[in-house]
């Protein structure tokens, strides 16, 4: 009786609010929008799906999801160097420090950091002024110059978006591998180094497996936090929506419900298939 | 004897620490030697050292001759096995085992031969396939053996490897340990807290104390012959003589140890043998523990301790012990004298003690 009460609002809430939400959303994918009446029409249909699939759409996703991978593949490879220091060579203090200023840009407004990285990036922010500064001003130009990710400046390009990703949800990835290299006793390195192996193998053989774990729970985090994000393509970058932006825009703008509910089903398939993928190649054995 | 390990002069600090001092060892091709000592005493720093896990603040470490001090572990002729048998867990067995020979890129047909044979050796051949976590502790322990084996190194560094296991897998293991150091014929270096397994399985061991090195010999020498207090304590158990009654009972007040075990308790009316050494007092206490029994037997205000093998006792004689004015004799051959400042004892092996 006791289990039950303990468990019961937990389960209340994952089971009826969490999954009955996505059940809703379900059943709303399959209404569609009357556009003349603008009003929903409950009879089930498949139309509002095929208007899922039409090209426009499908170049959202692609845009969000190409860049949801690229933020995911540069915080992997930000975040294991410094989570690796944090967790096997930094003595308990620096350890304590170096924790604490991954996390504290959690506790500050997120609005604020986004702004804060418009000016930052802007075309008379500080980073053009430190590369005019460096006399390397060119450089900059020539990158912004680049078809597709360039753009006038870096607060209007995909580039300066990708910063700003990168930068916002770094933390979230460089903690879960942090926790997972700091479960590897110091005794496996040594085997591993008494047994010949050279530090790069001993990190290919040892420590990197045993960090995946840390990694598909951090690149979940990178991945579907960027997949679901909608103030950064609005603040940063040329305004092209992505995939948060679109359902936002069709559910509150073109009120078309039906439509936004199929597209958020977008992310969580391509989660999904991440997720799958991910344990196909093994990538949770270790846990 | 050949050398296969020498520790000449060597020293570690951390910090402020200083957790070995001045270490001075030969160990001897294909000799199974114990480093004994209680936690903190340096001997698992001096493992560490040899297997290239510490850089030895001063003096140098060879190896066959060679001064391996600055080498890292990769590229030392050593293998260890761990306490905690550090054994990879994403992992099967076989891999684990295969570990050294994969980073040697030895090929793949040698490799499986190998590693059949290192599983054979510590009867685990139908394991392979299994992971670390599916097995015993003491199937652990053999995997780890295995592993540190295959790369068939000059020696073998076992940090307290039986440390995690019951008393009784622990005798067995070692037994068989011995064994297999018998049949692979490398040096084992064995590093230990537990007295009674330095002494069944080793050749020779070093007892170890704040650091240093007290006392070097085989099993029985350490036993019969400490050298000072603290390996008299630390090493079985024994009585320290000094002042006064050593005065009374060897007429100079030089300390000296004998064993329990050596002392005889008898009648006061009997007359000791030829050549011994006796006291009378009274006892204070009387333990009954199956095989012998132990006595503590107040002497003129100290207390000595005596073990008398329950050779013709029965049941209830123990205990009506107690109270009882006996009298304590031993051989005067069982008195050994000891050096009064533990530290200041010359640790160097001699080379006739290897045979």
């Amino acid at each position: 009786m006791r289990l039950a009460l303990l468990l019961g609002v937990p389960l209340f809430w994952m089971v009826g609010v969490y999954g009955g939400s996505l059940a809703a959303l379900l059943v709303q994918s399959f209404f569609r929008l009357d556009s003349f009446a603008g009003t929903i029409d409950r009879s089930p249909t498949l139309a509002t799906w095929r208007d899922l699939f039409t090209d426009a759409n499908m170049s959202v996703a692609a845009r969000t999801i190409g860049m949801a991978s690229s933020v995911t593949l540069a915080s992997i490879v930000i975040a294991l160097p410094l989570a690796y220091f944090i967790a096997r060579h930094a003595s308990r203090r620096t350890k304590a420090v170096l924790v604490l200023a991954v996390m504290i840009p959690l506790w500050s407004s997120y609005l604020v950091r986004v702004y804060s990285w418009k000016l930052i990036l802007s075309a008379d922010g500080i980073v053009n002024w430190f590369f005019e500064r460096l006399g390397i001003g060119g450089l900059l130009d020539a990158v912004l110059a680049l078809p597709a990710i360039g753009g006038p400046s870096l607060s209007v390009s995909y580039i300066g978006q990708f910063l700003v990703f990168v930068y916002i949800w770094l933390p979230y990835m460089v903690l879960p591998i942090q926790a997972a290299l700091e479960r590897v006793p110091r005794s496996f390195i040594e085997a591993s180094a008494d047994l010949g192996a050279h530090p790069a193998t001993t990190f290919r053989k040892v420590v990197w497996p045993l960090a995946i774990p840390g990694v598909a729970a951090g690149s979940i985090f990178t991945f579907s936090l960027t997949l679901g994000d909608y103030i950064i393509p609005t603040v940063i970058g040329d305004s092209s929506p992505f995939i948060g932006l679109a359902i936002y825009s069709y559910q509150g703008v073109a009120g078309n419900l039906p439509l936004a509910a199929a597209f958020a089903f977008v992310p969580i398939a391509v989660m999904g298939l991440y997720l799958f993928g991910a344990k196909r190649l093994g990538a949770f054995e270790a846990l | 004897m050949t050398v296969a390990v020498e520790f000449d002069g060597v020293s570690k600090s951390f910090g402020d620490v200083q957790a070995v001092n001045n270490v001075d060892l030969k160990i001897a091709d294909g000799e199974f030697f114990a480093m004994l000592g209680p936690s903190g005493s340096g001997k698992t720093t001096c493992l560490r050292m040899l297997a290239g896990f510490e850089i030895p603040t001063a003096g140098r470490i060879l190896l066959d001759g060679a001064d391996v001090s600055g080498l890292p572990p990769y590229d030392r002729d050593v293998n260890t096995v761990f306490q905690d048998y550090a054994l990879f867990p994403h992992m099967t067995v076989a891999e684990n085992v295969a570990y050294g020979l994969m980073v040697k890129k030895v090929g793949d047909k040698e490799r499986r031969t190998r590693v059949d044979g290192a599983l054979a050796l510590v009867h685990l051949e139908a394991l392979g396939a299994r992971r670390p976590a599916q097995l015993s502790g003491g199937q652990r322990q053999r995997v780890a053996l295995a592993r540190a084996l295959i790369n068939r190194p000059a020696v073998l560094l076992l940090d307290e490897p039986l440390g995690a296991l019951d008393l009784k897998l622990r005798q067995e293991m070692q037994l068989e340990l011995k064994s297999l150091q018998r049949e692979v014929g490398i040096t084992f270096i064995y590093v230990t807290h537990d007295q009674e397994e330095a002494l069944t399985m080793s050749d020779r061991l070093a007892v170890f104390n704040h650091g240093r090195v007290e006392q070097v010999g085989t099993p029985a020498e350490v036993y019969e012959s400490p050298r000072n207090p603290f390996v008299a304590g630390f090493v079985g158990v024994s009585n320290i003589v000094e002042g006064a009654l050593a005065t009374r009972l060897r007429g100079n007040p030089m300390p000296f140890t004998v064993r329990p075990e050596k002392i005889t308790l008898s009648d006061p009316a009997i007359d000791p043998p030829e050549g011994s050494v006796f006291i009378d007092g009274t006892v204070v206490e009387a333990t009954y523990l199956g095989m012998y029994s132990r006595y503590r037997v107040d002497v003129d205000g100290a207390v000595l301790l005596v073990a008398g093998q329950n050779l013709d006792v029965d049941h209830g004689e123990v205990g009506a012990t107690h109270g009882r004015r006996v009298r304590l004799h031993w051989n005067s051959r069982a008195c050994r004298p000891l050096s009064e400042s533990p530290a200041a004892t010359d640790n160097i092996p001699t080379a006739g003690a290897v045979d």
